[in-house]
Parts: structure tokens; C-alpha cells; sequence
């Protein structure tokens, strides 16, 4: 990581006394267990401010719930979760996203009958400060403040070039653009900690490529944290400055790219070598 | 009229009359474009500001009289300040194409031998840095788009904006500045050097046809004054800022006109924008008027039963009375009245849907447009006109004067221009907009403009009995079937592209016993086709071989030499066999020239098996062809391609192989 601090760095919504380089979010020996499935054991890493963070793994590694931890959806029964140095344990999602986490889905979550342009605005749902009564009669500091919250979703839009399909409702977009459109929504809640959940899959080359794209520049413009689980090696080996690699629920490995394709361990999960 | 003293001064260059305009037409908008969903515009007094700015901004990098600055990117309002900007320091602008891919725009930024580069965003920027090993004479590049390129090195990338604060400060902090620059800008001359626009080359390297000042201005005068445009038009800029027609339309006509020109918000947004903008003055190449109908026609197929029996029964009246009353000759009152419904009912928000609503003056050129496909368009009432160019006559040659349209001519010699026709049947020009050369090239000059300064068209033409003239083909592209009989390879393609679900055509008949034809199927129009009818398919070339698909294109051949049996000239070239080609013809590929014209002899090497195929009796051949994907990596594409008989009409139904000699 030699890229400079920026000054834009500091725009980001949520302000925090945590340095570029320094760690933002810390999971220690966290353990998570549905009955008696152990989908996490004991799992220690952590995020820093302002780099692209991959959790790769195979099939029901524990990738996705790892995740869920990290946004409140589970609550692990051990461990914990420092986020911007205030540990955590049960919290709602609500919460994470108060915090400034956001995260997009492995299946497409989008408000299908909504629009590009409404999808995105609900991504601003956190950071509004009128209320709902003052929204309804739309006058004064709320329309000024609606106003200003479109202009960050239309800044959001461009970046994300997808101002052909702004009012066009989601359900009717094709794959690859309903992605974009999740992106745009996580991002317009200007985050300072991104989950992504499978960006690519079920992306043909050009699509990754652009998505690839738009991860880094979304990293190096708005200087947000990313943190995001994927299965095409090449893309994570490309656009990540760190991995870590879990495997029936423990993480077998964690360093630079090139580091973690030769660790020994990582090679066996992935052709497969049996248990013991 | 505002300044109606000012109205009619003439001056020799653009930043002059950028001048003139800040002055007469002050407060009146100069340029628009929709950024973050909005329209933002700049009046000629802020649009004078901002050339100024970035002018001096751009002298701080050590900009002399007389360097050349290459210009990459879409239609955006600071590329075409540029231009104002570059010419007022006594520069010339190398607009490029934005999708050349690196190799192309090499030589091109070599030959013209760029010193600077003003590039839209990283994606050109990285393309030009790629090349810069190649273009040892570019020294700094301009971006207007920041995004991605901060953590560049910044030694000789600069920002747009930063050049232009640059500039910004430099007039505030002392009179001298402004008036150095005025100085600077009263300098040009209308025989300077104006810009060097590259023809796209459809043989060959692309040449840069040396336009000046003069050139420029005369040309956009004489276009202003035939079809009376004036400040009150608006315009909107989406076609490639390296084409001429673009630079006249957007650039010289708006300067000396004073109308405004709108850029769109992204190139996939440009049908939508110009929707808002409804242009008065419209400018587009038969593809796009092509791909305006096949989007309807293709809504039309999903619309209900009642909607499409009303839009067929209006369309069909207006097929029969929309060109005479267009045309102002008389036709019966009811006729009139029906048309009127129709206006209401259907040809108002069909215009309104095309963003067509407020056009009073459009044209087609760049190559020739069906006639049914130009009928179509004035039968609703739109007055759409044909025109015939060249950049090296800064488009102008021929135009359609109002009420005086035809579909199968390009009109009368525009005002200013001598047209001949020589001996061997090519066109010839002369006008105030012909060019002074071929950059670096004296040959090439030499074959095309005469010591007396008539130009080559390279196209072969007649004058009909009212004096239109009559583009039949490329001069070096009509040919001679083996029998003798005339064959114009594009009047059949033509034909053929009317219909929605064709792309492109490619005819070969030349010194051979008949025509036979490669079709390119139109994936929007028939992908919708099958999925309407539930045909499932798993590529472009499996489609494209679909036997429905082959029965489609067997019938519009049929119609195509009906039609074609009933012209005596015609008759002995309808099409005896046709295939469907596996693989959509691309630019990318060196099959279609950058403004998408068929680049004819270089198909004819690359397909030339296929072309034996059809005129040795095969009915199937396997084919491999190697494809050029957009990062430049190469692949091959295999495929069994089926080639059909098609009958002919009033001609004797001879064999489908050719006779041996």
C-alpha cells in the first residue's frame, strides 16, 4: 500500500479518529454456531482503513456468515468484534449500518419495482435528518436537504455511468447493471466500511472487468474500506491488497495475494486434499 | 434581432466570432449539457470565459503559434471549448476518434505530430500514455475527468480545471493577461491552418485533410444562409467530434450562427436527451435513422392489437398524401383531414418519441439512405433532406433545397460550389471549402485536387433532367457483371438495409455472371423476433444460421429483385444467392470503417472462401475466422455457413454455379 493520503479522504460521511493503515474493525477468536453446525470457529483478523480486504474461501467455508457477523446479523456466542475501536457483540442491523457498514448481496436485493434512481436514494435512508412528517408536506429544510441527498445519488450515478438507466425500474435491468445499481445503493450511504458479497458472480468477463473497475475506483476515490467475498481467483488476486482464506469454518491462511497462493494449505483447500 | 448591425459582419475565424457573440448575443445560451440529470448551460459570455481561461491556461505549458493539439474524447462541452481555445492561441486541433483503439490513434498522433493531447478520461489518457512511446513529439496531456487518475504521475498529465484556474487567475490578476490573449487571438488569419480532421480511411492509412480558417467559416456561412439557420436553432452534438460533419454542425455553424448546441449525458443517454432538447436543426447518417425505426417498429410488434391496427392504417395513409403536402402540392381536403387525425393520433407522438417534435431543417449524409427509409421520414412530415459531403470540402457539395426532395438524388450544387462530372463518370468540386492538402502527404494531394483546384470525389454520379445529381456508387466500386450490364453493388445493398431486421449487406457481382450477397443480421430486431416466438438460441452465430431466419431474409431478397427486375439498369444484378454471415461485421475487426462503412476489399480478403462458396454451387462451408476482441487479444470463430439460392424475375433462371470460362 504506497498510495498517498488524500485530503478527499477526509469527506467520507462518517468521520472517525481511525487513520489510513490503522485498523478499522478487529474480529478476535470469533466462534458462531447454528445448533450444533459450526460454521465459524475461532476466527481472528482484522480490516484496515482504507484497503480491499478478501475473504475467500470454498463452498460453505463460513465466508458469507463471516459477513453476517461483521454486519450484526448474527451475534457470534464467542469472540469479539471491535469496529473503530468500540467492541461490540449483539447489536441489530440497523446499527452496523448506522455505524457506517454496508454491504450488497450474493442474491441481488434490490426494490424491483423501484427505480435505478429510488433504489439508490433509499441507500441515503440512514443519513436523513428531517423527519417523516416534515418529509411529507416537503418544504423548506426537507426539500433542501432531499435536494442535496440527490445530488450525492446523481454524483453516484455518474461515477457508477449508469445515467441511461436512471429511471428505468431495476427488475427490468439486466444482471450485470442490477449489481451496479446494489453498489450504487451501499455506496450512497457513504460508508466507511463496504461489503460485498460475490460482486461478480454470475458475471461474464466484461462485466468483472468493469466491476473490478469500479471496486478499485470506488477504494481509491472515496478512500472507502472494502471488504468482499469472491470466488474468481484472478479478480481477487488482481484488485485486493489482502486476503483471508477460511475453510470449514477456520481460517487457513491471511497475507498479500501472492503470499496466500503459495501457502500450502490454501493450495490444498482448493484441489481438494482429503480431511483427516 | 438582437445587434442587427452585428448580424451580418463576416470575420475570418471562430475565436473572433466568439467574440462578436459575447458581445451581440451576450446572455444568450452557447452550449448545454446534462450533468448530474440536469441541464447546465453557458451563455457565449461564460462560454468566451471558459475558452479564455483554459487558452491561458494552456500557453502556461509552453503552447506556441502553430502546435498541434490532438482532441479525444465524446461530445463534451470543454472538448469543443478547446477547439476555440487551441485556435485563439494559433493552434490547430487534431480532433481524434474516441474509440480508435491505440495502434490507429499512434500514427495518427505521430503523423500529425501532436504536441499536446486534451483527453475526455482515463480511458484515453491510459490509451495515450500507452502510445507515447510511439508519439515522441506529444509532450503533455490534458484530462477533463478526474476519476481514477489521481494516483497518476502527474509530470506531464494535467487537469483540465487546474489549467483553466490557472487560467482564471491569470485574468484576474492583471489586465495584461487579457489583453495579451486578445492580442494573440486577433492574430489568426482566415488562411492559417484551422484544424486537421483524419478521414477514416476506408482504403489505407487515414490522411488529414488540412481544413483553413477560411475554409471553415465560407463553408458554414453558405449553410447557415440556404436553409436559414440562425441564432434561435438548437442542436444536439453526438456524433464523433473527429468527423466533419460534426465539427460544422456543432462547431463552425454554432459560432457563426450564434445557436446554441446541447452534449448529451452519456452516449447510451443521446436518444433520451435529444428527446428534451427536441432539435431544430438535425443531422444524422441513414444508420441512425435506420436504428430510430427499427426501435419503433420492434415496440410496435409488442404493442396491442388495437394500437398497432391504428398505427398501421395512419402510417399507410401518410405513406400515400405525407410527401405532397410536405412537398405543398395540392391533395384532396379529406386526405388533408385524415392526415390531420393522424398528426394527432399517431406522426405527433411518434415525432415526439424520436425527439423529432421541433425539427425544421434535418439531414441525412455520410453515405446513401433506402428511399423507403427517407420516405418514411418526410411522409411524417418531417423535413428531412438529403445532403452530400466530404471533409475535404468541409461537407458541402450538394444539398435538397426545401420542397425540392427526392429520394434517389442528393439535390442541387450548394451555393458556392462548382460540380462536374468527368468522363470516366466521377464527380467533381469546386468551392471556397476545398481543402488545402493532404498533411504530409503532397501525393495523395496532388491525386485528388487538381492544379485548378477541382476535386476527386471518388464517387460516380449523374445530373438528372432538373439538374440533381445522382450518386449511383464508389467511382472504383461500380463495376460490370460478366454480361456487360451495369452493377452498382450499393444501390442493391441499400435496398436490402431497409428492412429492420437487416444490419449490413455486402453485394459482389463485379466480372462475375450475377450478384450474389452476404447478409448481417440485425441482433436487436431479431433477437426480439425470437423471443417473441419463442426461438431460443445460444449466439449471434447460431441465430444467425437459424433456418426462420434464412426463410426471412430468402423473402426480403425476393421483394428486393422484384423491385429491382422493374428498373431496366438494374435488372441483369438481381441477387441469384445470399448467406447469412456467422459473426456481426466490427470495426474492431478492420471489416467496417470507424463511421461504420463496409470496407469492401478488405472483406473480400478476409471472407474470400465464403465468396467462392457463392458462385462455385457449395451449398454449406466451414469457415474459421479470427476475431479482434476489445482488449486487443485475438480469438477465432468457427462456423458452418449455409448458402441459399434465391429465384430471379423476367430473367433466364440460369444455374447457380458460374460458367466456367
Amino acid at each position: 500500500m504506497n498510495r498517498a493520503v488524500d485530503p478527499r479522504d477526509l469527506n467520507v460521511h462518517h468521520a472517525d479518529g481511525v487513520a489510513k493503515g490503522d485498523v478499522l474493525l478487529e474480529a478476535k477468536d470469533v466462534s458462531l454456531r447454528f445448533g450444533g453446525v459450526k460454521a465459524i470457529t475461532k476466527i481472528s483478523f482484522d480490516i484496515r482503513k482504507g484497503e480491499i480486504r478478501a475473504i475467500i474461501g470454498p463452498n460453505g467455508a463460513g465466508k458469507t456468515s463471516m459477513l453476517n457477523v461483521i454486519n450484526g446479523f448474527y451475534t457470534p456466542q464467542e469472540g469479539t468484534i471491535t469496529f473503530r475501536g468500540v467492541e461490540r457483540r449483539a447489536m441489530r442491523t440497523t446499527d452496523a449500518a448506522r455505524q457506517g457498514i454496508a454491504r450488497t448481496f450474493q442474491n441481488i436485493a434490490l426494490f424491483k419495482g423501484m427505480t435505478t434512481l429510488d433504489n439508490i436514494m433509499t441507500g441515503r435512508i440512514t443519513l436523513q435528518k428531517s423527519n417523516i412528517f416534515a418529509q411529507a408536506i416537503w418544504r423548506g429544510p426537507a426539500l433542501r436537504e432531499e435536494l442535496e441527498h440527490r445530488h450525492r445519488v446523481e454524483e453516484i450515478i455518474d461515477f457508477l455511468e449508469i445515467q441511461h438507466i436512471r429511471k428505468v425500474p431495476v427488475g427490468r435491468l439486466p444482471y450485470g447493471l442490477q449489481k451496479r445499481v446494489e453498489l450504487g445503493r451501499a455506496l450512497a450511504a457513504e460508508p466507511a466500511l463496504l461489503l460485498l458479497d460475490e460482486p461478480m458472480a454470475g458475471m461474464n468477463l466484461e462485466e468483472k472487468e468493469d466491476m473490478s473497475r469500479f471496486i478499485l475506483d470506488v477504494n481509491s476515490q472515496f478512500g472507502t474500506t472494502i471488504a468482499l467475498i469472491e470466488h474468481d481467483m484472478g479478480v481477487v488476486m488482481d484488485i485486493s491488497d489482502r486476503v483471508v482464506v477460511l475453510d470449514y469454518g477456520r481460517k487457513i491462511g491471511d497475507g498479500p495475494p501472492d503470499e496466500v497462493s503459495k501457502n500450502q494449505n490454501v493450495i490444498d483447500a482448493y484441489l481438494g486434499v482429503p480431511h483427516e | 434581432m438582437v445587434a442587427a448591425a452585428n448580424a451580418d459582419r463576416t470575420l475570418d475565424t471562430f475565436p473572433k466570432y466568439l467574440l462578436l457573440n459575447a458581445d451581440r448575443y451576450g446572455n444568450r445560451a452557447a452550449m448545454r449539457h446534462k450533468d448530474y440529470g440536469i441541464w447546465q448551460s453557458w451563455t457565449w459570455a461564460e462560454q468566451l470565459a471558459e475558452v479564455r481561461a483554459f487558452a491561458l491556461g494552456l500557453e502556461t505549458l509552453g503552447f506556441v503559434r502553430g502546435d498541434k493539439v490532438a482532441v479525444v474524447g465524446s461530445n463534451r462541452p470543454r472538448l469543443y471549448w478547446s477547439f476555440a481555445s487551441i485556435q485563439s492561441l494559433g493552434g490547430v486541433p487534431v480532433p481524434v476518434y474516441a474509440d480508435s483503439v491505440a495502434e490507429e490513434m499512434a500514427y495518427v498522433l505521430d503523423h500529425a505530430e501532436v504536441k499536446f493531447a486534451v483527453a475526455q478520461d482515463q480511458e484515453q489518457v491510459d490509451k495515450l500514455l500507452s502510445i507515447s512511446e510511439d508519439v515522441p513529439s506529444l509532450k503533455h496531456i490534458v484530462y477533463d475527468e478526474p476519476r481514477g487518475l489521481r494516483d497518476y504521475d502527474h509530470t506531464h498529465l494535467h487537469s483540465y480545471a487546474e489549467l483553466r484556474e490557472t487560467g482564471l487567475a491569470a485574468v484576474s490578476a492583471s489586465s495584461d493577461a487579457l489583453k495579451r490573449w486578445e492580442a494573440l487571438l486577433a492574430a489568426g488569419k482566415g488562411d492559417d491552418l484551422g484544424i486537421i480532421l483524419y478521414t477514416s480511411g476506408t482504403t489505407g492509412r487515414p490522411k488529414g485533410v488540412m481544413l483553413s480558417n477560411d475554409n471553415l467559416v465560407k463553408s458554414a456561412l453558405h449553410g447557415n444562409a440556404f436553409d436559414n439557420l440562425d441564432v434561435d436553432e438548437t442542436t444536439i452534438a453526438y456524433l464523433p467530434l473527429a468527423w466533419v460533419g460534426d465539427h460544422v454542425f456543432s462547431y463552425s455553424q454554432s459560432y457563426t450562427a450564434g445557436y446554441c448546441v446541447s452534449c448529451p449525458e452519456s452516449p447510451e443517454t443521446v436518444t433520451e436527451d435529444r428527446r428534451e432538447i427536441a432539435p431544430t436543426y438535425f443531422f444524422a447518417p441513414p444508420r441512425v435513422f435506420e436504428g430510430l425505426l427499427t426501435a419503433i417498429m420492434v415496440r410496435m410488434e409488442d404493442a396491442g392489437p388495437l394500437k398497432k391496427r391504428m398505427f398501421d392504417h395512419f402510417i399507410a395513409h401518410a405513406r400515400t398524401v405525407g410527401e405532397p403536402i410536405l412537398n405543398g402540392e395540392s391533395v384532396g381536403f379529406w386526405d388533408r383531414v385524415k392526415y390531420g387525425l393522424g398528426d394527432l393520433m399517431v406522426y405527433g407522438p411518434l415525432k415526439n418519441r424520436m425527439g423529432l417534435s421541433r425539427m425544421r431543417v434535418g439531414y441525412t449524409a455520410g453515405e446513401a439512405i433506402g428511399p423507403e427509409l427517407f420516405r418514411f421520414y418526410r411522409a411524417l412530415g418531417l423535413n428531412l433532406k438529403q445532403l452530400y459531403g466530404q471533409t475535404e470540402a468541409c461537407v458541402y457539395i450538394t444539398a435538397q433545397p426545401d420542397g425540392k426532395i427526392r429520394a434517389d438524388t442528393v439535390g442541387l450544387p450548394s451555393p458556392g460550389v462548382d460540380v462536374k462530372i468527368a468522363d470516366n463518370g466521377e464527380v467533381l468540386y469546386r468551392s471556397d471549402g476545398v481543402f488545402l492538402g493532404y498533411y504530409k502527404n503532397e501525393e495523395a494531394t496532388r491525386a485528388t485536387k487538381t492544379e485548378d483546384g477541382w476535386v476527386h470525389t471518388g464517387d460516380a454520379g449523374l445530373f438528372d433532367a432538373e439538374g440533381h445529381l445522382k450518386i449511383i456508387d464508389r467511382a472504383k466500386d461500380v463495376g460490370k457483371l460478366r454480361s456487360g450490364a451495369l452493377f452498382a453493388p450499393k444501390y442493391i445493398e441499400n435496398k436490402l438495409k431497409f428492412y429492420p431486421d437487416v444490419k449490413e449487406v455486402v453485394a459482389f457481382g463485379d466480372g462475375r455472371d450475377f450478384c450474389a450477397v452476404f447478409i448481417n443480421i440485425d441482433l436487436e430486431s431479431v433477437g426480439s423476433w425470437a423471443e417473441r416466438n419463442n426461438v431460443s438460441y445460444g449466439s449471434y452465430q447460431e441465430l444467425a444460421g437459424h433456418p426462420d431466419v434464412y426463410k426471412s431474409m430468402a423473402s426480403h431478397i425476393d421483394a428486393v429483385n422484384r423491385s429491382l427486375a422493374e428498373e431496366e439498369l438494374m435488372a441483369p444484378s438481381q441477387i441469384r444467392r445470399f448467406l447469412v454471415l456467422h459473426k456481426e461485421l466490427d470495426a474492431d475487426d478492420g471489416e467496417l470503417t470507424r463511421t461504420q462503412k463496409v470496407r469492401r476489399s478488405f472483406i473480400a480478403d478476409r471472407y474470400g472462401e465464403l465468396i467462392e462458396a457463392l458462385y462455385d454451387g457449395t451449398t454449406e462451408k466451414h469457415v474459421e475466422t479470427e476475431v479482434t476482441f476489445e482488449d486487443g487479444r485475438k480469438g477465432s470463430l468457427k462456423a458452418l455457413v449455409r448458402i441459399v439460392d434465391a429465384p430471379v424475375h423476367g430473367l433466364d433462371p440460369k444455374p447457380v454455379r458460374e460458367a466456367a470460362e
